[in-house]
């Protein structure tokens, strides 16, 4: 059983919403779409759900063509943004109204309605209306109108986004709970990388209308196939600083330089960006090999455990995410220390020419 | 530019109040610095927007009185009262350009042209938005409309405060970033005293020298945010504060420790004889998975959230979140969970109780 989109592309009025993008989600996967907004991630969900018609390419549900079935005979349920309930109806009621429309028999409505209810742990609140109930009960109740079909593809497009960050944090918690109960295709729409990492699974990094990489949440996350999957994928944004690999060495100028061992050692002489991400950076020297870079700091943020550091290095801006609490003085000259070992090396188009060699590392001990 | 007090200040909704319960917020006093940067920080209908709303002066307290330096302001209109505020969704005027919006608070006030032109680039600059000054805000994107309301918000130099309503909700993390830096340059650029409204702690922690934690009305905690990290005083604030929020056990305190269910912790300070129901916190920051020093613990589930793990586990029979940073083995034979002494706090009745007598652990 599978969702396949077979260069599935769509153009309104001759802009490309969508480029041609082949995918297949599996059952009882939890699929994450993650980028910036108007990087396509609705524009796909319509696509998958039946609502939008692709211009180009076919979508098959269990090798069946269903690129020009209807949403209404697909077994679709989608979940927005905003908390979509009917405010008159109770909220049994809400859960039990799309069985209500397809003929369901009325014991078999209420088994049904009381379970999701239970998963949901709206069970106490079954008589009351969703304005009475708090943002994330609200939320909730639309998941479970979502669920309580049983349809076979879930869509969730940044169904957290409006809700209150501890609110958002539970759910988060619930979310992969309630898909593994369901043995469903969930596919999420998120803006944010930690959504994605939180909930797992597999995530398609999104820019522009390209999918420009689909694979296991932590591979995406530590192996980004290029520069753009690696910015899509980081908060705070990923710091690059161009670099030349030069026989056994790579020079990040200023005198900066580090052996090129390791994955390092076979890639071919010449000019590179290597990208690191901002819990990287540190104030010191942990390692032998780290590398020094001379730092003017802009603003620092503190945010009780941890400080964000945002960081002049000639003319590139970074942000380094540091432990403790550091005060420091805008415009201060500062040393800011680089463990080889968390560098990627990209190539002149951007595509990874070379992963961290930490990354490797990480996913080998989680394999 | 002003301080901001506020005396014996309280807000119902009813007419009559009754009980305390009738109060969206609670009786306080208050001074806010001339020149700080707060942060009002809470869920929905914990009183903030109330209190935000009071120092605008859209709504009028039911009781207290609100003094801008020595001027007793609770009865002036927004209008009188000299404040910019930003609002959570943009507020532009469509058909003008983005230069004319940025200008017409200056404009309204009858500042000379050239001043208007040179205060107008400067903003301008800040917002990153130069290049389009001279478009009309028709068609500009969410993310840019709101950068001009926070740019008109900010382009008077005289006013008494600047007031954010929860500004980031509608702009991409990316963009967060840097709206956030820049909010933060202009305040030590220009020392204006600012108030910034928000559900989300990052926002809060990261903009504000102190921030206001409220909860049922109530401020529980003003502080810094290393204070409301390290030392939370009420148990909400350890909650809402750290994601996940402090992990809270139910404990006996005795002296220098603290007895929970089949186990004993060494805490960091000797305390008296307490009162309640008594806890302690712990962050899951500072509790580390060890091979047989500290409780037994049992491991749930191990969640990668990229810079670091986090486990979900059980100890003294209570669900327990763990933090680990990335690169740290979590192996089979990792056992038994160790709290930080000095780390952990003491709670009775909700609300944090100081030592009395610190000592170092052994």
């Amino acid at each position: 059983m599978a969702l396949q989109l077979e260069g599935v592309s769509r153009v309104v009025a001759g802009r490309v919403h969508i480029h041609p993008t082949t995918l297949t989600l599996q059952k009882g996967t939890m699929n994450v779409l993650l980028g910036p907004t108007l990087s396509g991630k609705t524009s796909l969900m319509r696509l998958m759900a039946g609502l939008d018609a692709p211009t180009t390419g076919r979508i098959l549900w269990d090798g069946q063509d269903v690129t020009g079935v209807r949403v209404q005979d697909r077994g679709v349920a989608m979940v927005y943004q905003q908390f979509i309930n009917y405010p008159g109806l109770s909220v049994y009621e809400n859960i039990a109204s799309p069985l209500r429309i397809t003929g369901v028999a009325r014991d078999e409505i209420d088994r049904r309605v009381r379970e999701t209810a239970e998963m949901m742990r709206l069970t106490p609140m079954l008589d009351r209306k969703p304005l009475e109930l708090s943002g994330g009960q609200q939320q909730r109740c639309a998941l479970a109108r979502a669920l309580v079909k049983g349809a076979g593809l879930v869509l969730l497009d940044e169904p957290l986004a409006n809700l209150d960050y501890k609110l958002r944090e539970e759910l988060r918690v619930e979310i992969p709970r309630i898909f593994e109960a369901s043995g469903a295709i969930f596919v999420y729409a998120t803006t944010e990388p930690e959504e994605a990492l939180l909930l797992g699974g597999h995530t398609a990094a999104l820019h522009q209308g390209w999918v420009a990489q689909f694979g296991p949440t932590p591979t995406v996350y530590r192996q980004p196939a290029d520069m753009t999957t690696a910015r899509v994928f980081s908060d705070p944004p990923m710091n690059f600083v161009s670099c030349f690999k030069e026989g056994h060495r790579i020079n990040f100028g200023d005198r900066a330089n580090a052996p090129a061992d390791g994955v390092f050692a076979a890639l071919p002489d010449g000019r590179y960006t290597a990208g690191f991400r901002a819990n990287h950076l540190e104030m010191n020297k942990h390692s032998g090999q780290a590398v020094e870079f001379p730092c003017v700091l802009g603003v620092s943020e503190i945010t009780g455990s941890e400080t964000f550091l945002h960081i002049h290095h000639g003319d590139d801006r970074w942000v380094g995410l540091v432990h403790g609490v550091h005060d420091l003085t805008p415009g201060d000259h500062v040393s800011l220390w680089l463990d080889p070992a968390h560098v990627y090396l990209f190539d002149a188009n951007g595509q990874l020419a070379a992963p961290a060699a930490y990354a490797l590392d990480e996913l080998k001990g989680a394999a | 530019m002003a301080r901001i007090t506020l005396k014996n200040l309280a807000h119902s909704y009813s007419a009559n109040p009754k009980s305390d319960s009738d109060f969206a917020l609670k009786e306080m006093d208050h001074v806010w610095d001339d020149g700080g940067a707060y942060a009002l920080l809470g869920s929905s209908g914990c009183g903030k927007s109330t209190l935000l709303n009071i120092i605008s002066g859209l709504l009028r307290p039911s009781q207290g009185r609100v003094l801008f330096g020595d001027t007793d302001m609770t009865d002036a209109a927004t209008a009188q009262r000299n404040i910019a505020q930003v609002f959570q969704f943009p507020v532009v005027y469509d058909t003008m350009t983005v230069r004319d919006n940025l200008a017409f608070p200056l404009r309204n006030r009858g500042m000379d042209a050239k001043y208007i032109a040179d205060r107008v680039a400067q903003i301008a600059r800040m917002i990153g938005m130069e290049e389009t000054l001279n478009r009309k805000a028709q068609g500009l994107t969410a993310d840019a409309k709101q950068k001009i309301s926070l740019g008109r918000g900010m382009v008077r130099e005289d006013v008494n405060a600047i007031l954010f309503d929860e500004p980031l909700t509608v702009i991409d993390p990316h963009m967060k970033w840097e709206l956030r830096t820049q909010l933060k340059q202009l305040h030590r650029q220009f020392g204006h005293t600012m108030i910034y409204v928000t559900h989300d702690q990052t926002e809060a922690l990261t903009f504000a020298d102190k921030v206001v934690v409220m909860y049922d009305g109530r401020v529980v905690q003003m502080g810094t945010p290393q204070e409301l990290f390290e030392t939370p005083a009420h148990t909400f604030v350890g909650y809402f504060i750290g994601s996940p929020g402090m992990n809270l056990f139910d404990a006996k305190i005795e002296g220098n420790r603290a007895h929970l269910q089949g186990a004993s912790v060494q805490l960091g300070a000797a305390y008296g004889p307490i009162t309640g129901r008594t806890q302690i916190g712990i962050r899951p920051e500072f509790a580390v998975l060890t091979k047989g020093e500290g409780l037994p613990v049992s491991i749930r589930r191990v969640e990668d959230v990229g810079r670091h793990r986090l486990v979900r586990a059980e100890a003294a029979g209570q669900p327990l979140n763990i933090v680990v940073p990335e690169g740290l083995p979590i192996g089979a034979d990792m056992t038994h969970v160790s709290f930080v002494a000095d780390k952990i706090n003491v709670y009775a009745d909700d609300w944090r109780v100081s030592a009395t007598s610190v000592e170092r652990a052994a």
